[in-house]
């Protein structure tokens, strides 16, 4: 039984369909990277799954269970977590504020889920009374995922957690994210810098005009002279 | 869109044919003179709503301050057609109010020049604070001579009465005022969000009526101004029932005549434009499209349509009454005949504003009878009804006037007779 | 001495009152329109619904023969809130709710706002009628007097504007902690910040939308009740204390909350003091000066029928100079 499965998705906005049947699984501790060129329908696969649009047809299963349309608030009880590609934090919140809005499902304590995001992202504890509005892109990058990890999800959405960084910024999200993975949560990311973002993939999935055209390893997709040369600029 | 097609077309057609119906009702009922006034105010009422359907229908502008411009043009045209006061023009009225124009003149040339004083290198945060000290001091001293001579205008003169133009050209300043200060409001507000256009008209609605309600000296203030020069023959001339009835086909024809003006701008390219700018107003913009100009411009036009209903309302009723512009009528009822009508199709203007008023109308016996007959069975149990009862029991067309608005937008946000768009697109 | 206690009592508290009631009334406001998204045009009639409300409970007690050491309506203020903020919460589901689930843009409900304040209008004077009305019942409106050496006439504030001071300060002490310290207010913080990320991050819209109406109707009850004390009960304030609310909310800068009070507080002081005669301060220095210049009889800034024009100026000067307010509010 895979992590995730998603079934010849169908979704869109309103009345717009832009997933045209969608296929992916992901087995438990990958890390599955979606490429594809602007408007794919990358963003809106991972929309999807976080039941944010109104799916018409297909399946979606989390840990055998169906979450097919299953409601934001339901789905961190059930430990996804979602870094969207655009206004990832809130600005006026702190940037402690944010961490701990990243746990409002949770009623437990969670003081050392805080400690460890601090650990991880080292320069987000000097700034932790500042709003997050004000922040570097990179640091707001970190808020951003520190606020997903909050409620220890077992497995995490991303979308371009690299649009708009510096190439070194860039290797830092990525280190990241394997040291996140490493802990064994599974990640799901959509990425366009393909290269590098297959290089640490233990799964590809090459998507255009609504479906997935390609699924391999990260390595197969990278070897692959096709997708090299139609999705990865040869 | 100006096409309609021929279901469309059999559809207007029935409902209009119902309305037919019901007007032929009130005729029978209510008897030609009472019917007549209802009539011609409903076609009053329609031209003002065709104004609320372009700005709100075509272009998405939120006004909720009809009855300010109604209000203004209504006095834009009891100022010109009104017999001139020979008592004002003989007295020291017009040399005071020329004093305080040229005061007026002189402190906006001030403030505009101070505004403009960033040109010298002044920083911009002191210009701002410059221009409005100006802005005060020149409030102030036009403020203190406007005092004494609207003093000595009420009791020498009475008030400075009108022009005695003919009632046409009375109509048409109505519309020029109504629509500067349409111009102003939109130059300010339209290029925020459109709840400040929202609030803001609703602000200048009630500023303007204060303002009429209280210049004793130029309106009477509550006193009121009657009887207006009627346009056409009068009813000593030819009858009632013929001077009404002049009117009545005086007011249609505007009526068709606008009638037939919006169509073709709705047709043509530049109401295709005004509809894109409303369904998608960032597209618009990046189109390269002048987003706000147009806006302004549709805004100042649909407020000139108001004003210019406005003088027609008030000149068939032979009187001009501060006190007698109200939100409830002259702005919600208004709304309620376009959004039930269908905003943004002239055709649902004209039966929105036709079906709406009679309702109206014919609410208020219907109320009256109601309560009563709810007063005789409540003191039949004791109850001790209280005597304003019946002022009490109009509110409720203002609780109807409400829910519809709220039933309306949500289970027929298009009414009766929407928008209808061409294929394309 | 005697025009310094003039200006005290029809200055500084005559505008710290108004400013109270408009800070209340925008903190609601401003709250909606950073959550809903949308100008809720309802407000006014929603804080004379609250002041009915009182009215109603307060004279049922009366006519119990309850009898309380302070004003009735005011002792009943929490369950006032309570029944108020119920009442805005039916309105949500039945009117506004609707509406978001089907997609509305803002401005349509801005309409449907509309709809409700003629609905409410028109309940409230079917039942109350259009004169006003006393919150008194055989009570009596306590006045303190406070003596002024050198004057004989003295600074004088009555029992709801004192109430209504102490209620502004603990409302707003309350609401800081609320927004800054619990997870609920923070959630709040966070909808208004950024509405699809909040339901990303699981919190759930719908808790947050029925905060707004609580806290939003329960102070509009609590300003439109401690008006109606210090006045008395008007069936048809609506929107003549609307347009005040609205420039108060957008001079703080919308969804601001201390924006919202300090924009009360500036408009209902530049209302103040717009139809302040100020005659009365000038002419103690006239005499000082042994009549260098003549005091008008009556030197104010707009006559008293046109106070209505101070918050609308204000409004407008504000939407030109500085359209996100003196807070930077982020909506624009
Ligand atoms: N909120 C929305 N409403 C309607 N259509 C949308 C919306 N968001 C995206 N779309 C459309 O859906 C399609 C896919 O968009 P999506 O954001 O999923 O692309 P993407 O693959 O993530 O592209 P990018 O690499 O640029 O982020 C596009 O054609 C886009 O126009
Ligand atoms: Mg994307």
């Amino acid at each position: 039984m895979s992590l995730l499965e998603i079934r010849d998705l169908h979704a869109g906005y309103g009345q717009m369909m832009i997933l045209k049947g969608v296929n992916l699984t992901l087995e438990e501790g990958e890390i599955g990277v979606i490429v594809g060129p602007n408007g794919a329908g990358k963003s809106t696969t991972l929309k999807a799954i976080f039941g944010m649009l109104n799916i018409t047809a297909g399946s979606i299963h989390f840990d055998g269970r169906d979450i097919t349309g299953m409601s934001p608030e339901k789905l961190a009880a059930h430990r996804i977590a979602m870094v969207p590609q655009e206004d990832n934090v809130f600005p006026t919140l702190t940037v402690h504020e944010n961490l701990e809005m990243g746990a409002y499902t949770r009623r437990d304590d969670f003081s050392h889920v805080l400690d460890e995001i601090y650990a991880l992202f080292p320069p987000l504890k000097d700034k932790r009374r500042q709003p997050a509005g004000e922040l570097s892109g990179g640091q707001r990058q970190m808020v951003a995922f520190g606020r997903a990890l909050m409620i220890e999800p077992k497995m995490i959405l991303l979308d371009e957690p690299t649009a708009g960084l510096s190439p070194m910024y860039m290797s830092e999200i990525f280190d990241r994210v394997i040291a996140i993975n490493k802990t064994g949560v599974t990640v799901a990311m959509v990425e366009q810098n393909a290269k590098q973002a297959l290089a640490i993939a233990h799964k590809g999935f090459v998507l255009a005009n609504g479906h997935n055209s390609y699924t391999d390893t990260g390595r197969a997709l990278l070897d692959n002279p096709e997708v090299a040369k139609s999705f990865l600029g040869g | 869109m100006a096409s309609f097609t021929a279901g469309d077309n059999r559809r207007d057609l029935l409902l209009f044919a119902a309305l037919g119906v019901l007007l032929l009702a009130v005729f029978m009922s209510q008897g030609t003179a009472y019917a007549l006034r209802v009539t011609v105010e409903a076609l009053c009422y329609a031209l003002i709503a065709f104004g609320l359907s372009l700005q709100w229908g075509t272009a998405g502008l939120f006004n909720v301050g009809i009855m300010g411009f109604i209000a203004a043009g209504a006095f834009a045209s009891m100022f010109i057609s009104y017999p001139v006061n020979g008592a004002f023009w003989a007295s020291d009225g017009p040399s005071l109010i020329g004093d305080i124009a040229v005061k007026i003149v002189i402190g906006a040339g001030l403030v505009f020049a101070v505004s403009r004083s960033g040109k010298l290198g002044l920083p911009k945060g002191l210009v701002t604070f410059l221009t409005l000290v100006t802005l005060a001091i020149a409030y102030l001293v036009v403020s203190q001579s406007l005092d004494p001579a609207a003093r000595y205008i009420e009791s020498e003169a009475g008030f400075v009465g009108g022009l005695g133009l003919p009632v046409y050209i009375g109509w048409g300043f109505a519309g020029v005022v109504a629509g500067a200060i349409a111009w102003v409001v939109g130059k300010i507000c339209l290029g925020l969000r459109s709840d400040y256009l929202a609030i803001a008209t609703l602000g200048i609605a009630q500023i303007i009526k204060t303002f009429l309600k209280n210049a004793d000296w130029l309106t009477r203030g509550t006193q009121t101004v009657s009887p207006l020069p009627w346009p056409l023959p009068t009813a000593s001339e030819i009858g009632f029932t013929a001077a009404r009835s002049g009117y009545l086909v005086m007011t249609a024809v505007m009526l068709v005549i606008v009638y037939l003006l919006l169509q073709r701008a709705y047709g043509a390219p530049w109401g295709r434009m005004m509809r894109a700018i409303r369904d998608n107003e960032d597209a618009a913009a990046a189109m390269g499209k002048d987003v706000n100009r147009r806006r302004l411009q549709i805004f100042v036009f649909g407020c000139v349509l108001m004003g210019i209903g406005g003088a027609a309302l008030i000149h068939f009723n032979t009187i001009f009454d501060p006190n007698g512009f109200l939100d409830l009528n002259h702005t919600f009822l208004i709304w309620v005949m376009v959004i039930l009508g269908g905003p943004g199709n002239n055709r649902g203007a004209i039966f929105g504003a036709l079906l709406v008023y009679i309702i109206w109308t014919m609410s208020e016996p219907v109320t009256l009878y109601i309560f009563d007959h709810i007063r005789t069975i409540g003191q039949s149990f004791g109850w001790q009804p209280p005597a304003d009862l019946d002022s009490r029991a109009l509110s409720m067309r203002v609780f109807v006037i409400g829910l519809t608005i709220t039933l309306v937008l949500r289970f027929a946000p298009k009414g009766l007779m929407p928008e209808r768009l061409s294929r394309k697109g | 001495m005697n025009e310094l206690v003039f200006f005290i009592n029809k200055g500084i508290f005559a505008g710290a009152i108004i400013g109270s009631i408009y800070a209340l009334g925008a903190i609601g406001v401003t709250l909606i329109f950073g959550i809903l998204r949308f100008a809720h045009f309802a407000h006014g009639d929603m804080m004379t619904l609250g002041a009915f409300v009182a009215y109603a409970m307060a004279a049922a007690l009366a006519a119990a023969g309850v009898t309380a050491p302070l004003p009735l309506a005011m002792m009943m203020l929490p369950v006032v809130m309570l029944v108020t903020a119920g009442m805005a919460i039916g309105i949500d589901r039945a009117f506004y709710r609707p509406l978001r689930n089907a997609g509305a843009r803002g401005i349509v409900l801005v309409m449907a706002s509309i709809g409700v304040t003629l609905m409410l209008q028109g309940v409230i004077r079917l039942f109350a009628g259009p004169s006003s009305r006393e919150m008194y019942f055989n009570e009596r409106k306590d006045i303190f007097r406070i003596e002024v050496p050198g004057a004989n006439q003295m600074i004088t504030l009555t029992e709801p504007q004192i109430a209504l001071f102490i209620v502004t300060a603990i409302a707003v002490v309350a609401l800081h902690y609320f927004l800054s310290r619990s997870r609920l207010g923070k959630a709040m913080r966070a909808v208004s910040d950024n509405p699809s990320l909040a339901q990303v991050t699981g919190i759930s819209i719908e808790t947050v939308v029925r905060t707004t109406w609580i806290i939003g109707g329960g102070l509009a009850a609590l300003a439109g009740t401690m008006l109606a004390l210090d006045v008395s009960l008007k069936p048809d304030l609506s929107f003549n204390i609307l347009l005040p609310i609205f420039a108060a909310t957008i001079v703080g800068g919308i969804g601001q909350p201390y924006g919202a009070i300090a924009g009360g507080f500036v408009v209902g002081y530049a209302e103040t003091l717009a139809v302040f005669n100020w005659s009365v301060l000038l002419r103690p220095i006239a005499r000082m000066t042994d009549g260098a210049f003549e005091v008008p009889p009556s030197l104010a800034f707009v006559p008293t029928e046109y106070k209505l024009m101070v918050p609308f100026v204000l409004l407008i000067i504000i939407l030109i100079y500085r359209p996100t307010g003196i807070f930077k509010g982020r909506v624009l």
